[in-house]
């Protein structure tokens, strides 16, 4: 399973990197030396091993339904880049913009 | 062929996706407040503002609500649940995803029955399954020139999606589909279930077959909508469009569609097909909910009485017809309302009359709620009380009814003190009918040379001259003295 | 000439005695961090601090002696790895695109340490977002190590391990996801110990790989990393992966019997090519443990080879996901770009460099459509055979296991380009992170006067038993690792 220079736009897309063309090139090359030596993996049996999730948990703790929240020690407006009375502020969206398209 | 006949020969398939907003006081992961109203941005902390280093704990009574919710509408809440991250970019999912339930979600397989067929046999609707969630923040586009503004107040309030199987044949189905599940949604006490506000929210599988297919055709889903009738509209739009296509010999392409509520049109929305793609995988954060039998069985046990169960039984106990015991169960509150009524007064059909009119009436007519209700059910059980023993007429009943509105007091002192005690005294009913006589010298005339369709009249203005303290029985005996 | 800081023990006895004032402390420890050049033009351990700051929280130190002095870790000046939240210097994770930030929170440990009287002084450099071996990859520039100055410190926390081994603290903490913390300590010539996942909240500790992520310490010796690890864990409701279970007086660890103890031996950790001075030293200190009367027995961990494959599969995976709340809308850079997706890849792609980079690119393809069974899913079920074969090892009777901590010593700065052949580095480490298990790491002598340490491995929660062993070596061992 070579990765292609498609395949690096598409990641890079979906983790929203920008990328030149000349670092997609490179980066084929890394991502592809690297993911053959995962390929030991495909050989070992793992057919009915469950995957592991959540190492050495004991079940998911839950905290009952009251406050008081974490307090902030700097207001929000200290330390985000573009707030106006009170909302953070972003590039334009179009009112439909799905997440897909942003 | 018109376009009619067309339609005819097709089939609508729906599936429906139903967000809820659960209601708790704190969010599904952290303890900030869930009240609406804040400046923006002010409910938030840490964690629903994905400050670098927070961890998410989920909130208990979240899960309480989330698998009341799944056990009303009859799945069963799986013991093992587990907790995956939606990735996706946007400016209101701050941790740049969002944590749902993927392919463990908290519960599966249940169904909604909807009514009846004509031959008697139900429509049920099933559930593929209930699951888990945060909200998003909000994006609001309209408020400043130039830049969108983001209010992360929202975020994290918890949710649930129930997804339905595509058994849904129709657009009335899916607003069958939809009230019923408010109306259980709503007994059970779980969500606000307000499509307006938000606190509900609905997106629409659509694919058409011809009739007699049995595999499901190329889907659509439809988004933006913002009310019952609206989803029905759009479904209707959305379903006309997609056989106009497939009779024209085209193909549906599988895409997202917007609901134009105003233009009453759908169109597609700018996502590019395959541009989606989540990467779930399993919240590391948070180990696999485990939810023991025993405390599944508790949540069971502890639901209130749900609609279908309402019904059967004001049918059994109370003797009411069908039209009245929907009207009368369409909300928690208003049932509850009229049984304490019942209970008190004794008569059930008389109780129900009384709260689909007066009661009912009322609640339309100012819009408030039964929770700021003056006329509490005890109370009108003793107006009823007084009525059916005679110590008041029907019309001053209706008039103590008014009282008893603008001020919450008791019917009996208050029809002492407007004096609408009913009056049986012949002497005074008779005063009062012959001032009435001398005012209606023609009515009298005529009515005495046997014209007794006019006794409606001379009672009325008799009852109105007494304000509604005259008992009209004695009347009509008096009356008909005059007649012979 | 200053001199290296004493040992917790005796600075907490001494600051409870009242012989040594803990502004006088922090006063030796910038002393000492002048003396030995840890400023960013030389060694470069810190990315922040503030002389002001650690004297503000000596204060508070001074402040809380009298009856109902807190006696953990009083008067001790802990340094602190830069991706772990802090409300008065910067939170970093030794990236641009956090340049500058300052926590408006604090990560439970530190609220911890505070409340044991320890002192906070600075934090320290690392591998941006703690995604190395080297320290090379910080955006503030790399760290060099205090023992020879060509050499990389190790990573990702060699900047805490730096500060520990030229002596400005006793302690630091450090955060490990395949071996940050074991490595640098193996390579400065100190003690890391890495916890149970779930013995130390993460509350706070800014995440790389959450699953994978531990927050460890590094000690001058057994004793400080023991004291430290102390402090630090115990049950934290703010993280739902945080195990409510006791937490013993690892400190105490000396006081019980080496003798009787199985010690294994694991096979895979002594391949042929490892360097045969480094398998030496590793015979001899497992010689020392078995005079001193512990059983040492061969064991096997069949599936070891397949950890480096799968912690580069779910490390990155996660990293990903964990990475993307960095987008400039909240906090941190933000850069202005063509519309909102302008402004992310603008933002994300000068914000983060190039090891970070890589790496959310090989997280998003493992877990993107289509390759999700085959990598992750995959991955996953594979190190549920990693963890069975710890489970397997120590219910055969053995207690703790004993390898080397890496498969070389410290390298030359600028050595290695190939970015396989540094997450190499981590092959005898990430093994304990994917099962989930304690381990630490110890000097045991040196190479070419370069460390090497020794690592224990133990079962769940058994930490106890990795100390009492540690502290026996580093006793029998004495000088003998500083030659």
């Amino acid at each position: 399973m070579a990765i292609t220079i498609e395949d690096v736009r598409h990641i890079a897309a979906l983790a929203r990197l920008g990328m030149t063309d000349e670092r997609a090139t490179v980066i084929v090359g890394e991502l592809n030396t690297i993911l053959s030596h995962m390929d030991a993996l495909s050989q070992v049996k793992t057919e009915g091993v469950q995957e592991a999730i959540g190492v050495g948990a004991r079940g998911l703790p839950t905290r009952s339904d009251s406050g008081p929240p974490m307090p902030l020690e700097r207001a929000l407006h200290t330390f985000a880049p573009s707030v106006r009375e009170g909302f953070l502020l972003v590039p334009r969206l179009s009112t439909h913009e799905s997440p897909a398209d942003a | 062929m018109t376009t009619a006949r067309m339609l005819d020969d097709w089939e609508m398939v729906v599936g429906l996706e139903v967000h809820v907003q659960l209601k708790t006081r704190t969010k599904i992961f952290c303890a900030c407040a869930t009240n609406f109203g804040a400046a923006p941005n002010v409910n938030t902390c840490p964690v629903c503002l994905a400050l670098p280093g927070a961890l998410p704990v989920l909130n208990a009574h979240a899960v309480e609500l989330a698998a009341r919710a799944a056990l009303a509408i009859n799945c069963t809440v799986n013991p093992t649940s587990v907790f995956a991250r939606k990735n996706y970019f946007y400016p209101d999912s701050p941790k740049g995803y969002q944590i749902s339930q993927f392919d463990k979600p908290l519960a599966t397989g249940g169904f909604i029955d909807i009514g009846h067929r004509a031959d008697g046999s139900p429509i049920r609707i099933c559930v593929t399954r209930v699951h888990m969630e945060e909200d998003a923040g909000k994006s609001i586009h309209d408020r400043f020139a130039e830049v969108s503004a983001i209010d992360l107040n929202r975020s994290g309030t918890p949710l649930i999606e129930i997804v339905s199987e595509p058994d849904i044949r129709s657009a009335e189905e899916a607003g069958a589909y939809l009230r019923v599940l408010k109306q259980i949604l709503e007994y059970i006490e779980v969500s606000d279930v307000n499509m307006e506000e938000g606190s509900l929210r609905v997106d629409a599988n659509v694919s058409a077959r011809r009739r007699g297919e049995t595999t499901l055709g190329t889907k659509a889903e439809v988004k933006n909508l913002n009310s019952f009738s609206g989803v029905e509209r759009a479904l209707e739009v959305e379903f006309s469009r997609q056989v106009a296509l497939l009779s024209a010999g085209g193909r549906v392409e599988q895409q997202t569609m917007l609901w134009d509520e105003r233009a009453n049109e759908v169109r597609p929305s700018r996502t590019k097909e395959g541009s989606h793609d989540y990467r779930y995988f399993p919240e590391p954060d948070l180990p696999a909910l485990i939810l023991s039998t025993d405390w599944i069985n508790k949540q069971r046990d502890d639901l209130p009485e749900l609609p279908a169960q309402r019904r059967a039984r004001f049918a059994s106990e109370y003797g009411l017809g069908a039209y009245d015991i929907d009207v009368l169960t369409a909300g928690p509150r208003l049932a509850e309302y009229f049984e304490a009524v019942a209970r008190a007064h004794g008569d059930p059909k008389v109780a129900a009359n009384w709260v689909m009119g007066e009661v009912l009436g009322q609640l339309k007519a100012t819009g408030q709620g039964l929770d700021s209700f003056n006329v509490r059910p005890a109370d009108l059980a003793q107006l009823l009380d007084l009525v059916r023993d005679g110590v008041v007429s029907h019309t001053a009943g209706k008039q103590i009814f008014n009282h008893m509105l603008a001020t919450g007091g008791l019917p009996s002192e208050i029809a002492v003190r407007e004096g609408l005690i009913k009056v049986d005294d012949d002497a005074q009913l008779a005063a009062w009918l012959d001032e009435v006589l001398a005012e209606l010298p023609a009515e009298a005339k005529r009515f005495r040379k046997g014209e007794t369709k006019l006794q409606g009249v001379l009672i009325g203005a008799t009852m109105k001259k007494s304000k509604g303290r005259a008992d009209p029985k004695k009347l009509a005996q008096l009356l008909g003295k005059l007649a012979e | 000439m200053s001199q290296p800081s004493p040992a917790a023990k005796a600075l907490i006895e001494d600051t409870i005695g009242l012989r040594c004032s803990p502004s006088s402390t922090v006063d030796c420890a910038i002393a000492r961090a002048d003396a030995v050049g840890a400023g960013q033009e030389h060694l470069n351990i810190f990315v922040s601090t503030d002389t002001a700051d650690a004297r503000r929280h000596a204060a508070a130190t001074a402040a809380m002696l009298g009856d109902q002095t807190p006696a953990l870790l009083c008067g001790v000046p802990v340094s602190i790895k830069d991706n772990i939240a802090t409300t008065t210097l910067t939170t970093s994770c030794g990236s641009r695109i956090l340049e500058g930030y300052v926590s408006p929170y604090e990560a439970t440990v530190v609220t911890k340490l505070r409340a044991a009287g320890a002192i906070p002084f600075g934090k320290t450099n690392m591998d941006e977002f703690a995604m190395g071996s080297s320290t090379e990859n910080s955006a503030y520039g790399p760290t060099r190590n205090p023992l020879a100055h060509d050499r990389v410190p190790g990573g990702s926390s060699g900047g805490s391990a730096a500060a520990v081994a030229a002596g400005i603290v006793p302690i630091a903490l450090g955060s490990e996801t395949g071996g940050s913390v074991r490595q640098p300590a193996a390579f400065c010539g100190i003690v890391g110990v890495k916890p149970t996942y779930g013995r130390v909240s993460r509350f706070g500790l800014v995440a790389f790989a959450s699953s994978l992520d531990h927050i460890g310490v590094l000690g001058a010796t057994v004793d400080d990393a023991a004291r430290g690890l102390h402090v630090i864990a115990g049950h934290d409701s703010r993280d739902s992966t945080s195990v409510d279970c006791e937490v013993p007086e690892y400190y105490n660890a000396h006081a019980f019997p080496l003798k009787g103890m199985v010690v294994g031996r694991p096979k895979e950790y002594f391949p042929e090519n490892l360097d045969a001075r480094i398998r030496a030293l590793c015979d001899a200190s497992l010689e020392r443990l078995r005079g001193l009367g512990a059983e040492i027995r061969d064991v096997s961990l069949p599936h070891t080879e397949l950890a480096i494959p799968v912690y580069y599969i779910i490390a990155p995976a996660e990293a990903s996901s964990n990475l993307a709340r960095f987008d400039g809308v909240r906090y941190g850079l933000r850069i202005e770009g063509d519309g909102l997706r302008g402004m992310y890849e603008a933002t994300r792609s000068n914000g983060f460099g190039a090891e970070v980079t890589r790496r959310i690119l090989l997280g998003t393809y493992v877990l993107s459509a289509g390759y999700y069974d085959a990598y992750y899913r995959k991955a996953q079920q594979v190190r549920t055979l990693i963890a069975r074969d710890f489970s397997t090892v120590f219910a055969s009777g053995v207690d703790v296991l004993f390898t080397p901590t890496a498969p070389t010593t410290a390298f030359k700065i600028g050595a290695i380009s190939d970015p396989y052949e540094m997450y190499m580095s981590d092959i005898f480490t990430v093994t304990a992170n994917l099962a989930g298990v304690p381990a630490m790491s110890q000097p045991i002598g040196r190479v070419d006067g370069l460390p090497v340490g020794g690592q224990f491995i133990a079962a769940h929660f058994n930490e106890m038993k990795m100390f009492t062993a540690a502290y026996a070596l580093e006793h029998a061992l004495g000088s003998e690792v500083h030659v």
